[in-house]
């Protein structure tokens, strides 16, 4: 019964937030902010359009890629800077000093190195990524208590048997989260990227759409990445939270 | 400093180090890449003749009126907001998914409703940071331990001298949590906003330099922007780390 | 030794509204008893029992439902009386205040002259032996040493009944026993009426004039005991054969109602927490 006077209110909230959305919209004029209707009636047939889909499959490209390369790195560098106690202490600071710089100034260097390629989107996305992945892996790794490591040898565990049964299920809902973050981030670094200088994405889509003032068009496709952003969110939240009930 | 310190400025020098022989040597295009030392010279020149102060004034303002109203309206909402239990569980899915969303993608709808002007690179800045701010408030004031408000009965205080000199400070060391937060994300948000659209500031700089092909130019605006956020957030970091030290980190 | 009544319950109960459905918790009562000036007396019982209910009614937190509770002859209503000093279970040190900072508090709230609060203050830090702490922050002490703050902020304030609720139960054995001897020190110097709310029958042993031992909710004295110390004992005390037996008498009384606290299936379980 809650759970459902939780969604009504939510919903309220939601409905809040489009009625602003017109108010804003009427006292700022049509051109300057499209309405919530006009928005939506653009949006069912802006979406199925082959120019979205081209251009939603180049930012997907460059994401996915990007993904890869951040949960790689992030989780390797990750793993090392949590069983080497040494490293970690070192790299740690290094690390959340970074994770905490405008990366944007460091997208002309990339630009420098790799031109308007996919690849200079795909690193520029990962240099978002790996940093929280890194961090929490290491957090993760560390905080095992070490009751659980003493436990493993006073049950005999093989050293296979102590990372698959123990330090795996022990570690997961920590590094999830990393991975979580991580995806946030990247998705953020591939999409600042296409905003700044690219041919393709839907970060230059609605760049473009801006100096056309094709307002309809862009927030149809902040709408659409807001969606999948907190539908994904969503998703790995709620995986996370299964894992860390069952740990 | 300890043993772990030093390496890690061994380690820093060393990578700096690195790079300005890579430069030196060639290896590194320098139409890709200037010697650090050359960036290092290049922005103290800059600074000397004057040339950057109106553009550091200008995007340390804009960072600072950003930070100024996340602090006071996060801290606001955030005091409303826990005195509505309801209110609180219906938005607590939003603040979930809050920094999962792209919201800077917003930018461009700003500038088509403001203009391209100042406000719409202050709006991006709080819209990025005052979320931080009203959940640290919230966190809090949830941790304000429920024995204060008995202490404040025995000393027969009121509701604002407990406000003040009980609840105020147990809750500080988060509220200067979210206040680090707040700097820190409204300096990515607006150096972010200039570089992709402004009329001015440092975040522009650095955009027109690359577009000039000026790497000199540009790879000193880059260091300047660099150690103002690095040192500005260390220095945050440092004091938030003293408060939450002496306040101690106390079990629930 | 009985002196003059200090405070008195007469006919008190105490209960909970029921919260979301649930039935009302009858926490407390009905309750007569007199606290006489200057002893000290201890009430044990099972958890649940309403041990804090009782004092948190006496320390005018909490309302009673029915009856009466007096203090120096006042009806005490809905706010702390003058002269009555409170020590929760809790640690309820400022973090963000040194030890003497701490001390100070409610003297500085009182508007006390600076000289007065410095004498008071060091006096009492000296007292509870924390005179070397006082530029210390609470977070860089132990726990024993926060309660130790606690107690000195209560004590400046030179309260004429100290309640303490459960003041060490989160502390270990021996420190607990150092903690009462300081106690018994505070009680003695003062002249204090003290009230001690515990769950360790040895600590109400050991530390009381009279004990009186509660039952399982609804809380009502089983029995007052009476122990017949020597004003000046101290902790050494545990060593004697009679404190074996009051002990023993006590868990006598209360074995069966700690059972029933136990398995105490009355009460739905929210309506018992809602009630904690």
């Amino acid at each position: 019964m809650t759970a459902m006077r939780r969604a009504i209110d939510t919903t309220i909230i939601v409905i809040a937030v489009v009625l602003i959305w017109q108010g804003l919209a009427r006292w700022v004029g049509d051109t300057a902010l499209p309405g919530p209707a006009p928005t939506f009636s653009y949006m069912t047939h802006f979406v199925p359009s082959a120019r979205f889909a081209e251009n939603a499959a180049a930012t997907a490209t460059a994401f996915a890629l990007a993904l890869l390369l951040a949960y790689g790195l992030g989780l390797a560098i990750g793993v090392w800077m949590g069983a080497q106690r040494l490293s970690g202490e070192v790299g740690e600071p290094i690390l959340i000093t970074l994770y905490s710089l405008p990366k944007i100034t460091l997208y002309p260097v990339i630009l420098l190195i790799f031109g308007l390629t996919l690849s200079g989107k795909v690193v520029f996305g990962a240099i978002h990524g790996i940093l929280p992945v890194a961090l929490l892996t290491m957090a993760a790794i560390r905080n095992i208590p070490l009751v659980y490591l003493k436990s493993a040898r006073t049950l005999r565990l093989s050293p296979w048997q102590a990372i698959w049964n123990v330090l795996l299920p022990a570690t997961i809902p920590e590094v999830l989260a990393g991975l979580r973050i991580g995806f946030t981030v990247t998705l953020l670094g591939v999409l600042l990227a296409e905003m700044f200088a690219s041919k393709d994405g839907l970060g230059f889509l609605i760049i473009n759409a801006m100096t056309l003032l094709q307002t309809k068009e862009m927030i149809t496709i902040a709408v659409v990445l807001f969606s999948f952003a907190a539908v994904a969110n969503a998703i790995l939240l709620w995986i996370e939270h299964r894992l860390h009930r069952r740990v | 400093m300890t043993r772990a310190g030093w390496i890690r400025l061994l380690v820093i020098v060393a990578m700096i180090g690195a790079l300005e022989l890579a430069c030196r040597l060639n290896f590194i295009d320098h139409r890709v890449m200037i010697p650090p030392s050359q960036m290092a010279t290049a922005l103290i020149t800059m600074l000397a003749s004057g040339q950057l102060n109106d553009d550091i004034v200008r995007t340390l303002g804009v960072i600072a009126i950003a930070v100024a109203l996340s602090v006071v309206f996060g801290f606001a909402l955030g005091l409303i907001i826990h005195a509505l239990p309801r209110l609180r569980a219906a938005l607590d899915p939003f603040f979930a998914t809050y920094y999962a969303v792209p919201v800077f993608i917003f930018y461009p709808v700003m500038i088509a409703i403001f203009g391209l002007s100042l406000v719409p690179i202050v709006l991006m800045g709080v819209a990025t940071a005052i979320v931080a701010m009203i959940i640290a408030t919230l966190n809090g004031l949830d941790r304000i331990p429920r024995v204060l408000t008995k202490v404040a009965r025995v000393h027969r205080m009121g509701r604002l001298a407990t406000a003040l000199q009980l609840q105020l400070p147990a809750a500080a060391p988060y509220l200067f949590t979210g206040v680090k937060l707040s700097v820190s994300y409204a300096f990515i948000a607006v150096i972010a906003a200039e570089f992709i659209l402004a009329p001015a500031g440092l975040g522009r700089d650095i955009a027109n330099a690359y577009a000039d092909f000026n790497n000199r130019r540009m790879y000193a605006l880059m260091l300047l922007v660099l150690l103002i956020a690095t040192v500005v957030n260390a220095g945050l970091h440092a004091w938030d780390l003293r408060w939450a030290k002496r306040r101690g980190a106390r079990p629930s | 030794m009985h002196g003059d009544v200090h405070a008195q319950f007469a006919g008190v109960t105490r209960v909970y509204p029921g919260a979301g459905g649930h039935a009302p918790v009858h926490a407390l009562g009905p309750i007569n008893v007199d606290l006489h000036k200057g002893e000290f007396f201890a009430v044990v019982g099972p958890s649940g029992c309403g041990k804090s209910t009782f004092l948190e009614v006496l320390a005018g937190l909490q309302q009673p439902t029915v009856g009466t509770v007096t203090f120096e002859g006042r009806a005490v209503a809905g706010e702390v009386p003058d002269g009555v000093g409170v020590v929760f279970q809790e640690d309820a040190s400022f973090p963000w205040l040194t030890v003497w900072g701490n001390a100070a508090f409610g003297l500085q709230r009182q508007g006390t002259a600076p000289a007065e609060v410095r004498r008071r203050v060091d006096d009492a830090l000296a007292f509870m032996g924390l005179k070397d702490f006082a530029k210390a922050y609470p977070s860089q002490l132990s726990g024993g040493m926060r309660q130790r703050v606690c107690i000195a902020r209560t004590l400046v304030l030179q309260p004429r009944l100290i309640l303490l609720d459960e003041p060490f139960g989160a502390l270990d054995a021996q420190t607990r026993l150092l903690m009462g001897d300081e106690v018994l020190k505070l009680w003695r110097t003062t002249g204090a009426t003290v009230l001690l709310i515990t769950h360790a029958l040895d600590e109400a042993a050991m530390l009381a004039d009279r004990v009186g031992a509660m039952s399982a909710r609804p809380g009502r004295f089983i029995e007052i005991i009476e122990t017949h110390w020597p004003r000046d004992r101290d902790s050494t005390i545990v060593a004697e054969p009679t404190f074996g037996e009051i002990t023993g008498r006590l868990w006598e009384r209360l074995r069966g109602e700690s059972l029933k606290a136990l398995g105490h299936s009355g009460q739905p379980p929210a309506a018992a927490l809602a009630a904690e």
